[in-house]
C-alpha cells in the first residue's frame, strides 16, 4: 500500500525506537482509519452500480457523483442568493441615504429581502426548530421525571399517560397541533411564526418520552445510603434534590436526553415535509414536487445532510454527557 | 453514673411479605459519654437494625431510645454514621463532601473561614489533607472509610454510630484505620457505637462489647467490659496474657453459647456432614483467631 511504503521510507532514517513506534502508530490508524473507509469505499460503489439500474420517471437515480455536483450547486445558489440579499439591501441604504439629503426630516422605511430560502436556509431553520422543540421538551421532561421519580402517587398517576402517548406518530399529533395552534396563536404581530410553532410542539410532544422516563427511573436509583446520608444531614426536600437527587439520576438522565434528540431530528423532517413548514423536509418535499432532473440528485444531498447532522447531533450530546457524567471519571 | 444514650425495653418487628419478622427483642443499653462500646454477633442477628434505631432511620415497634434526655424520633447529625461502604456522594470531592456536611450542620453557626477550617481539621484528623481534590472513585477504599469518619466527626455528634466500617478493607489498612480511630477517639473523648465482625478489633479498640444472640427476636447476650489500660498498643497486646483472655470470651460467647446453626445451604451441610461433624466449631475459633474476621 502507498501509505505503507511511504511510511517505511520515512522510518528508514529514524533511530530505532522512533521507528517502532512510528510504525506502530500507522498501524493503528491505519487500522482505526481502515474499516471505515473500506466501508464507505464499498457503499459508493454499490450505489455507484444500483443507481444504473434503476429507472426513475425522473430519470435515471443519481450516482455519488451527480450528488456531489448537486451539492456544489446548492452551495453556489446559496452563495449567490446572499449576493443577491447584499446587493438589495446596498441599494436600499442608498437610496435612502439620497433622499435623505434632500429631505433630513423624512422617516425611512426599510424593507427586508424576501427570495426564496436556500438549502443552507432550510438547514438553519431545521437546527432552530429542533433545539428549541428539544429545550421545550426537557423543560418540560427533566422536572417531571423528578417528581414521578420521587412521588409513587405522581408516578402512578402519570404513567397511563406516558404510556397512552408515547408511540403516538408525530403524523397523528400534526393535525391536531397545526389546529390548536392556528386558533390559540392568534397574535397580530407574532413573535414567532406560526408554522414554527407548529413544527416545534409536535416535535416536544413526540421527544418528551425518553427524557420523561429515563429521568424518572434515575431519580428512583439513587442508593439508599445516600439517602441516609440525606437524612442524617436532615436535607431540606428541596437541598436533597439538587445535591443528592439530580447527581444521581444524571447518566440515566442524559441517556434519555440524547435518545429524545435523536427522535426530535427524525420527527422534525417528517413533520416539515407534511405541514410544508419551512425546514429540510420542506426542501425535500419542494424538490419532489419540482420533479426536475436534477431533483433526485438534490434530495439524495438532502438524505446525507440530515443524516450527519443527525449524527453531529448526537456527538455534541455525547460530549455534553461526557462533560457532566461523574461515572466516567473526568 | 448518668448515661448520655439509654436503649430501653426496644423491640423491633419488620413486615415482610411472608409475615411479621421479630429482628430484636427486648434489648436494653446504656451508654456513658465518651464510652467506646462494640456490638458483635453473628451476621444477621440485628446490629445494624440496632445502629439504625440509634441513628433514628428505622423507628422500634416498642420501647425507646433515649439521647441526652430527648427521645430519638428520626435521623440527625447528633447521631453521625458512618456506613460500611463509605457512603460518599461519587460526584463530590473528599473536600465537597466533608463540606456538604459542614454547611448543613453548622450554617449559621460558624464563618465561611472557620468552616474552611474546621474542613480541614476534620480532614487532617484522618489524614487525608493529601488528597483534598480527589473524587470517591480516584482514592482507595481505605481512604475512602476515612473520608467517612471525618465526614461524621465533622459534624460534632453526640455519639458516632460506625457500622462494620472497616468491614471491607483488608487486614493492613484495617489495623492502620483501627489505630487513627484510637488515637482520635482519645483526643476527643467521642461516645462511640461501632458494629465489627472483628474480634481483635473489638477488644482492641472497646470499653465494653455487647454481644448478641442470633436472631430471631435477637437480644443482648452478655456485656464484656475490656478493662485494658490505655493507650492500648496492638503488638504488645498480642502477647498478653488479659488481652487474650478477654478475645477468648468473645470467641466462646459467639461460637459456643451461640453458635450459628441455621442458614447454612443444604449443600454444604452435607459437605460438613461427610467430615468430622463437630469439627467445623472447634476448630474455627482458632482458625478465626488469626484474622479474626467471623
Ligand atoms: N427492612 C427490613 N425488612 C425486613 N427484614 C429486615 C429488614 N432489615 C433487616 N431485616 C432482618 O432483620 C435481621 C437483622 O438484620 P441486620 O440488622 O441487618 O443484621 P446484622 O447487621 O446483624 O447482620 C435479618 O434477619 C434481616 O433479614
Ligand atoms: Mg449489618
Amino acid at each position: 500500500m502507498n501509505t505503507t511504503s511511504l511510511v517505511s521510507q520515512i522510518s528508514a532514517r529514524l533511530p530505532d525506537t522512533d521507528r517502532d513506534s512510528l510504525l506502530r502508530y500507522s498501524r493503528q490508524l491505519l487500522r482505526g482509519l481502515g474499516a471505515p473507509l473500506l466501508g464507505l469505499a464499498l457503499f459508493l460503489l454499490l450505489w455507484q452500480f444500483a443507481a444504473q439500474k434503476v429507472d426513475t420517471s425522473l430519470g435515471k437515480f443519481p450516482g455519488p457523483l451527480a450528488v456531489a455536483e448537486q451539492a456544489v450547486n446548492l452551495y453556489d445558489e446559496h452563495a449567490a442568493e446572499r449576493e443577491k440579499a447584499a446587493a438589495f439591501y446596498q441599494r436600499q441604504e442608498d437610496r435612502i441615504a439620497e433622499r435623505l439629503a434632500q429631505q433630513p426630516e423624512w422617516q425611512p422605511t426599510r424593507r427586508s429581502y424576501t427570495g426564496a430560502p436556500t438549502f443552507l436556509d432550510q438547514i438553519g431553520t431545521s437546527l432552530i426548530t429542533v433545539l428549541a422543540g428539544f429545550v421545550l421538551a426537557s423543560l418540560v421532561a427533566i422536572p417531571l421525571g423528578i417528581v414521578m421519580g420521587l412521588s409513587r402517587f405522581v408516578s402512578n398517576a402519570v404513567n397511563p399517560l406516558v404510556q397512552l402517548f408515547r408511540p403516538v406518530s408525530p403524523l397523528a399529533w400534526l393535525p391536531l397541533v397545526t389546529l390548536v395552534v392556528s386558533a390559540v396563536y392568534t397574535s397580530e404581530d407574532p413573535m414567532f411564526a406560526r408554522s414554527f410553532v407548529v413544527s416545534m410542539i409536535t416535535v416536544t410532544l413526540c421527544c418528551l418520552w425518553p427524557t420523561l422516563i429515563n429521568t424518572a427511573v434515575g431519580v428512583t436509583t439513587v442508593s439508599q445510603d445516600l439517602n441516609n446520608v440525606s437524612q442524617v444531614l436532615r436535607l431540606g426536600w428541596f437541598t436533597h434534590v439538587r445535591k443528592i437527587v439530580l447527581p444521581s439520576a444524571i447518566p440515566m438522565m442524559f441517556t434519555g436526553l440524547r435518545v429524545s434528540l435523536g427522535i426530535a431530528w427524525m420527527v422534525l423532517i417528517a413533520a416539515e415535509m407534511l405541514a410544508q413548514n419551512p425546514g429540510l423536509g420542506k426542501f425535500v418535499w419542494d424538490e419532489f414536487q419540482n420533479g426536475s432532473s436534477q431533483s433526485l440528485s438534490r434530495i439524495m444531498v438532502a438524505v446525507l445532510a440530515i443524516g450527519l447532522i443527525g449524527f453531529a447531533l448526537d456527538r455534541l450530546m455525547l460530549m455534553a454527557q461526557r462533560r457532566v457524567d461523574w461515572q466516567k471519571g473526568d | 453514673m448518668k448515661h448520655l444514650l439509654e436503649i430501653s425495653a426496644v423491640d423491633m418487628r419488620f413486615t415482610t411479605p411472608k409475615g411479621t419478622f421479630e429482628a430484636l427483642k427486648d434489648v436494653n443499653l446504656k451508654i456513658s459519654e465518651g464510652e467506646f462500646v462494640s456490638l458483635i454477633g453473628h451476621s444477621g442477628c440485628g446490629k445494624s437494625t440496632v445502629l439504625n434505631l440509634v441513628g433514628g432511620l428505622l423507628q422500634a415497634s416498642s420501647g425507646g431510645i433515649i439521647l441526652d434526655g430527648k427521645e430519638v424520633s428520626e435521623p440527625g447529625p447528633e447521631r453521625a454514621i458512618v456506613f460500611q461502604n463509605h457512603s460518599l456522594l461519587p460526584w463530590l470531592t473528599v473536600w465537597q463532601n466533608v463540606e456538604l456536611a459542614v454547611k448543613t450542620v453548622f450554617k449559621g453557626k460558624k464563618s465561611r473561614a472557620e468552616m474552611r477550617e474546621w474542613i480541614a481539621h476534620n480532614l487532617a484528623l484522618v489524614n487525608m489533607s493529601h488528597a483534598l481534590d480527589k473524587r470517591p472513585d480516584e482514592i482507595s477504599g481505605g481512604m475512602k472509610q476515612r473520608v467517612g469518619i471525618a465526614r461524621a466527626l465533622a459534624m460534632q455528634p453526640r455519639v458516632l454510630l460506625m457500622d462494620e466500617p472497616f468491614g471491607a478493607l483488608d487486614a493492613l489498612t484495617r489495623a492502620h484505620l483501627q489505630d487513627t480511630l484510637m488515637e482520635i477517639q482519645r483526643d476527643l473523648n467521642n461516645t462511640v457505637i461501632m458494629i465489627t465482625h472483628d474480634v481483635d478489633e473489638a477488644v482492641l479498640l472497646s470499653d465494653r462489647i455487647v454481644m448478641m444472640t442470633n436472631g430471631p427476636s435477637a437480644t443482648v447476650g452478655e456485656i464484656l467490659p475490656i478493662d485494658l489500660p490505655r493507650p492500648r498498643d496492638r503488638l504488645e497486646l498480642a502477647d498478653d496474657a488479659h488481652y487474650n483472655h478477654l478475645r477468648h470470651e468473645v470467641l466462646r460467647f459467639l461460637y459456643e453459647k451461640q453458635r450459628k446453626v441455621e442458614n447454612i445451604p443444604a449443600a454444604e451441610k452435607k459437605a460438613a456432614a461427610k467430615k468430622k461433624p463437630d469439627a467445623e466449631v472447634s476448630e474455627a475459633p482458632t482458625r478465626r483467631a488469626v484474622g479474626s474476621d467471623l
